[in-house]
């Protein structure tokens, strides 16, 4: 796997959302992503990007083209010093939710995208990383 | 420290190494000169000649996963998924890598005739590595000829969905064969943007063709409702038969929040019963007035 | 602070999203079309997403709130002109926005609205009484 364009954008305030999904739009259309699989990749990043904000009070995400098998993708990294996730398998679970929401964000992001990985240590923070493909498999 | 000076003997010696190796390509009965022209040959062999001398000129023959090899691998995908997709047999394809071994040993064995344990050694360790390549040469020929199925499986979903449109403001759409996930994205895709372009409020899926449905299918007929649902237009599903019927209820699958029927018919029907339209013979309809 | 316009049409309240809405633009706008069905006894509202190209669960709980808000006040909410990817994507996350009626274009959901009041209104009372079966004679 080889990295094409690599990018990082910090995530402080709400404001950064449009912003920085914008920028993930870029990304995929700069390898003629379709409409649906762009749509889908920017909606789960919405759902990362809110998350970190809401949870951490913002942090980072690298962007990333990624090239592997002559196939193209774009890659995010959502990393943020916030407090971590106690249980992660129980966050992945449908409806489950410590703050107000619907519970949707991180197991509808995974649903959302081609290869999902989430690791976090209580206390110093959450990486999440999420791979569409160009194709969307 | 042995290995850099054999890396160094082969970095001495690449004119002849690339001059043999084509020699040899271009001698072997399975060239295919009319897939391929001679300069672009010379160009791809000079090409990874090159990354492979820069790859071995710290010493590492072994690891091929290694940071060294990425430009070599990159090169040889790219070299095998093309051939691949041009028609290039698996005999073919990897003839080019190991061409490059016979090419490696011969300047090896010249230059070290009277160091017989160094020659040893070192075409021990040229043979592995090339072996190395050859297998990672044809692992993305595989991939790229299951690409070629991929794309071909593409055009077939695309043929195999049309979605009709039967009535003003009434689309049906008959589906064929079995429904992945992938097929349902398909059908997806293309039965919304109908319902954009035709302005229409029902959709029909006619599933006579689907062999069988289990939770999984159902799940994906049920994701296809839902989404037409939030277009703002309802979606029948008719041609439930019998044996499907059953499943669903043995299964445990809740499709009441769905409007079913049997035939297209009686779908057709039930649209036409929620946009207001009477459908009636002439004759019967005059001799009412 | 910058502001969706609220369009009043007769008995019904239209909005039309016509940028990404980031979270305190969303949240304006819910409590500003809640003011508005109040102060006008509005009987339907109207949101027009068409021109929207990303709905992710925040987004989607704004509308079923107002939804539900209005529906206390005695008003039905229609979300009109959903682009397709956008319902993909929701029904991937998980987000059927249950409670929220759903029409192809504003025309289509004026339509729906008004079929929902006149249901609901006394004088339709005796059209709806010898509108069945009338074909058989």
């Amino acid at each position: 796997m080889i990295t094409l364009t690599k990018d990082t954008m910090q995530i402080v305030r709400e404001q950064d959302v449009v912003p920085f999904r914008n920028r993930v739009r870029e990304y995929a259309t700069k390898i003629g992503m379709s409409l649906v699989n762009q749509t889908k990749l920017i909606t789960a990043a919405s759902e990362l990007v809110r998350n970190m904000l809401k949870y951490a009070s913002g942090g980072k995400v690298i962007l990333e083209i990624i090239s592997k098998n002559a196939q193209s993708g774009v890659r995010l990294t959502f990393v943020d010093e916030g407090p971590g996730i106690e249980n992660v398998q129980q966050a992945m679970q449908d409806g489950f939710s410590t703050g107000k929401s619907l519970g949707l964000g991180l197991p509808g992001a995974r649903r959302l995208v081609n290869e999902f990985n989430i690791s976090s240590t209580p206390g110093q923070g959450t990486t999440v990383t999420v791979i569409h493909w160009k194709h969307g498999r | 420290m042995d290995n850099n000076n054999t890396a160094q003997l082969l970095q001495r010696k690449k004119r002849e190494i690339l001059e043999s190796w084509m020699n040899n390509q271009l001698a072997d009965e399975a060239l295919r000169d009319d897939l391929i022209s001679n300069e672009e040959l010379r160009r791809q062999s000079e090409e990874l000649l090159e990354a492979l001398l820069k790859a071995i000129s710290n010493g590492n023959f072994e690891n091929v996963y290694s940071s060294e090899y990425e430009q070599i691998t990159d090169i040889l995908s790219d070299v095998s998924v093309t051939r691949a997709r041009q028609g290039f047999s698996p005999r073919e394809t990897n003839m080019y890598v190991l061409s490059l071994k016979q090419a490696l040993t011969d300047t090896l064995e010249q230059e070290r005739r009277n160091q017989p344990e160094v020659l040893y050694r070192e075409i021990l360790m040229v043979n592995k590595l090339l072996d190395n390549l050859a297998l990672t040469t044809f692992e993305t020929y595989l991939k790229g000829r299951e690409e070629v199925i991929l794309r071909q499986t593409d055009e077939i979903n695309e043929i195999s969905t049309p979605v009709i449109r039967v009535w003003d403001g009434i689309l049906a759409l008959p589906i064929i064969g079995t429904l992945d996930s992938s097929r349902t994205q398909i059908v997806m895709e293309n039965l919304l943007q109908e319902i954009v372009n035709t302005g229409s409020s029902i959709a029909i899926l006619d599933i006579s063709g689907v062999p069988a449905v289990d939770s999984l299918v159902a799940q994906h007929l049920i994701k296809t409702v839902s989404a037409t649902r939030l277009m703002g237009a309802e979606c029948i599903i008719s041609g439930v038969r019998a044996e499907i019927a059953q499943t669903i209820v043995h299964l445990g699958i809740d499709l009441s929040n769905i409007k079913t029927k049997a035939s297209l018919a009686s779908a057709l029907q039930l649209a036409f019963g929620m946009l207001n339209i009477e459908v009636r013979k002439a004759g019967n309809s005059r001799s009412l007035k | 602070m910058e502001r969706i316009p609220i369009l009043k049409m007769g008995s019904f309240l239209l909005v039309t999203i016509q940028v990404d809405l980031y979270d305190r633009l969303a949240l304006n706008l819910e409590s500003d079309l809640i003011n508005m069905v109040s102060k006008t006894g509005a009987r339907g509202v109207l949101i027009d997403i068409s021109a929207v190209s990303i709905v992710d669960s925040f987004m989607g709980r704004i509308l079923g709130n107002i939804a539900s808000m209005s529906r206390i006040m005695d008003a039905e909410t229609v979300v009109v002109g959903m682009q397709p990817a956008v319902a993909i994507t929701l029904v991937e996350l998980g987000l059927t926005l249950q409670g929220v009626y759903t029409a192809l274009d504003v025309e289509k959901g004026m339509e729906l609205l008004q079929k929902k009041i006149d249901l609901y209104a006394p004088q339709s009372e005796d059209e709806e009484e010898q509108s069945p079966d009338d074909y058989t004679d």
